[in-house]
């Protein structure tokens, strides 16, 4: 926990923690003896003509578990499919879990290599679980062209330095990256947001650089965004609405790499954080539980200790430490059991710590009345629950330690359900006109 | 995917600043100290010490009741009911009467925050809504010339804004502005040591306990108010250093106007609602009828904070 600094005479700044100029390459995790896929699929919507329980996979074999486009997962491992479940995610997401055991020798799949050329197609159907989980869907809308691709080379969240490892250690890479995000998108204009102190020695990347604020939150991707483009966004827009396209460092390095080698890239570095906030990188394949990451570490996990997946501000907490090293999974940080502030039912005292520390300018102080009462729809409405970029700033400042942050997520989590439930009885009810 | 050990799931952030309401409330009692011991305690002896201790308590017990009354979860140890217990007496007379005392931290306590919902739901200053009440169904004992007969320092011991009130400018001219500073004036326990209050003030601003924005405006108020008042007559309206070292102003400006829930918090409401206070003290002084209007301006200033909330910048991205 970090402590308030003496002198509160000006709002605290909470600085990005620059990458340590010693830091060595990630450790290379030694091969898991099963590693599990979280394929963004509902378990309902599982064909079993395309994936079976007790069939083999060799490594970077594409699994494919129903006819949608983002219905897969990559083989990190050869051996057998021991096991299909469904897995309730974070925040309601529905996967479904695919655990291979190894078994036997390790042998390449060469799916990809086959048909490797940098097109839209070849990307989406193979590229969307390259470790920092690269997006094309945006691609596939013509009604809404993409003119700017950003590329961040900053971690969102404090603590974080795979970003940053990623553009020191791996340029090269990021170099081909880009290439072949041009041929895959036919989008010139590329755009590689870093820290404020690694400004140059990006000469011949093929990208401009833009600079972004040391101070957190700017890492987050709706603020580098925002600087890019050098308006405000719209809270109606999305990214696409804008024409822009966001990819993290590591997922344009990984493409780079994907087609250098034509072999899809399977090994996640992820920043590992102790208990005694230690940072230091590993290297995982996507799907290790984060448990062998642990005992590779020589680290007991104790009862009512906490361990997030991401930073600490953005991040979320899991249950089990089989949870998987996903695509996504930029950290991991563990806390002991003595180090978590709890929240608390106090109510607010309106000191205002909130609204001056709420970099989207909410009135959080008074958002988070409304919020208590549930009166979400008035939230959005008139105290601009739309704008807040959810960087957790307000949660970590509140002397009631009310979860302000949570109360937030919650409040857009039921607005979008509502929407979803109109949405059904207006289809049904249009559905019964045209029926008479 | 069971383990064996349970591991404490909850949502983001996983951080913590540190800072809590007990932190907060122990800060501003410690930053009135100074004020309380050497303006009032030294100053008024043992009656002072009496005030203030059954005050301090009074303002729990009535918290305690309430809390047990409302089957609510026991809220003495946020250090509220303390904090109000504690401003509450640096307004009495140190000769207070018991029985006010303990009717003044149960208007405090009970009307003043525990109806309103308890800790940030109270409308007004519950300290200046309790001694304006008192101050109207008791005026007399708030006649510091009255209360405070029977101390006889080696400085003047009428009270200023009453000589004020009774003779005008040619009233005060025996007053020293370092005699207010350093706590040689009367009036209520806590609020006669100028220094005490201003640094206990400055204190609260640094350390942000409290928004100073809020207390410098009060104070500009205070002062560009009673500066045209002593423009246009000099002879009838005092000059403003009087009237921000003398009775209640700074105890308000430091203490009360920036009580958390009855305050706004946004930069040009912050200044509106302090430079309104500090207006409204000097108008009542000046041409009300009450000595000292502190404490019934901050409730005027709680009155029109929910307006001023009104006044908000622009959310990021928000579609006008």
């Amino acid at each position: 926990m970090i402590k308030r600094s003496f002198f509160g005479f000006t709002a605290p700044r909470i600085q990005y923690l620059p990458i340590p100029g010693n830091t060595a390459g990630p450790a290379v995790l030694k091969q898991p003896e099963s590693v599990t896929l979280l394929v963004p699929c509902p378990a309902g919507d599982v064909d079993d003509q395309l994936a079976r329980k007790g069939g083999r996979v060799k490594t970077g074999q594409k699994i494919r578990l129903a006819s949608a486009p983002g219905a897969y997962g990559i083989a990190s491992l050869s051996g057998t499919l021991s096991s299909i479940d469904r897995f309730p995610g974070e925040e309601g997401r529905e996967y479904t879990a695919v655990t291979i055991t190894a078994a036997g020798e390790e042998t390449l799949d060469d799916g990809f290599a086959s048909g490797c050329e940098p097109t839209l197609d070849t990307a989406t159907a193979f590229l969307g679980c390259l470790p920092g989980a690269p997006s094309f869907e945006a691609f596939t809308d013509p009604e809404k062209p993409i003119h700017t691709i950003i590329v961040s080379g900053m971690d969102a969240d404090l603590l974080v330095m795979s970003a940053q490892y990623t553009l020191s250690f791996r340029l090269a890479e990021i170099q081909a990256g880009i290439a072949a995000l041009k041929a895959i998108t036919g989008v010139e204009n590329v755009v590689l947001a870093t820290a404020p102190d690694a400004l140059h020695g990006f000469g011949e990347i093929g990208a401009s650089v833009v600079g972004m604020d040391a101070a957190y939150p700017s890492g987050l991707p709706r603020l580098i965004v925002q600087k890019v483009i050098g308006e405000e966004i719209p809270n109606d827009k999305s990214f696409q609405d804008l024409g822009v396209s966001f990819f993290t460092a590591e997922a344009v390095a990984s493409i780079g790499r994907a087609f250098a080698d034509k072999q899809l890239p399977l090994e996640k570095t992820v920043t590992f954080i102790d208990k005694t906030g230690n940072r230091s990188l590993v290297s995982a394949r996507i799907g290790t539980p984060i448990a062998d990451i642990l005992k590779q570490h020589n680290i007991r996990l104790e009862a009512k200790d906490r361990i997030i997946l991401g930073g600490p501000m953005t991040g979320h907490s899991i249950f089990s430490a089989q949870y998987p090293v996903q695509p996504s999974t930029d950290a991991i940080l563990l806390q002991d059991s003595e180090d978590i502030s709890l929240t608390s039912d106090y109510p607010c005292i309106n000191c205002g710590d909130c609204v001056r520390m709420c970099p989207a300018r909410i009135q959080v102080n008074l958002l988070v009345r409304l919020l208590e009462a549930e009166f979400y729809e008035e939230a959005r409405e008139a105290y601009d629950l739309d704008a807040c970029l959810e960087c957790g700033l307000c949660s970590y400042v509140c002397v009631s330690k009310i979860p302000i942050f949570q109360y937030i997520k919650l409040a857009k989590h039921e607005l979008e359900r509502m929407t979803m439930e109109e949405m059904a009885t207006e289809e049904t009810a249009i559905e019964e006109t045209t029926d008479e | 995917m069971n383990s064996q050990k349970k591991l404490i799931v909850s949502h983001a952030p996983f951080l913590h600043n540190g800072g809590n309401i007990s932190e907060r409330n122990l800060n501003i009692i410690y930053a009135a100290l100074p004020a309380v011991l050497l303006g009032g305690i030294f100053r008024f002896g043992i009656p002072a010490i009496g005030v203030v201790c059954l005050s301090v308590a009074t303002a729990m017990l009535w918290e305690l009741i309430m809390n047990r009354a409302m089957q609510r979860p026991v809220s003495i140890g946020d250090g509220s009911a303390a904090l109000i217990g504690l401003l509450f007496a640096m307004l009495l007379p140190a000769t207070a009467p018991w029985w006010l005392v303990i009717t003044g931290t149960f208007v405090a306590i009970v009307v003043g925050k525990q109806i309103f919902g308890g800790i940030g739901g109270n409308a007004f200053s519950p300290v200046a809504l309790s001694i304006a009440i008192l101050m109207v169904s008791w005026k007399d004992f708030f006649d510091f010339n009255a209360m405070l007969v029977n101390y006889d320092p080696d400085f003047i011991m009428a009270y200023p804004l009453a000589e004020l009130k009774n003779f005008g400018v040619s009233g005060i001219e025996k007053y020293s502005i370092v005699d207010f500073l350093v706590g040689r004036q009367s009036g209520g326990i806590g609020a006669t040591f100028g220094i005490g209050l201003i640094l206990g003030g400055a204190y609260l601003i640094i350390r942000g306990f409290i928004r100073w924005e809020i207390s410098i405006a009060y104070l500009a108020g205070v002062f560009m108010t009673a500066q045209l008042f002593n423009l246009v007559d000099p002879t009838r309206y005092a000059d403003p250093f009087f009237h921000i070292f003398t009775g209640y102003t700074l105890v308000g400006a430091f203490f009360l106007a920036t009580e958390d829930s009855s305050s706004p918090v946004n930069f040009l409401p912050m200044l509106i609602y302090g430079a309104a206070g500090g207006l409204m003290t000097v108008l009542i002084r000046n041409i009300g009828a009450y000595i000292d209007g502190t404490v019934l301006a901050i409730l005027v200033i709680n009155l029109i904070h929910p307006l001023l909330d009104k006044i908000r910048p622009k959310a990021m991205g928000k579609v006008v």
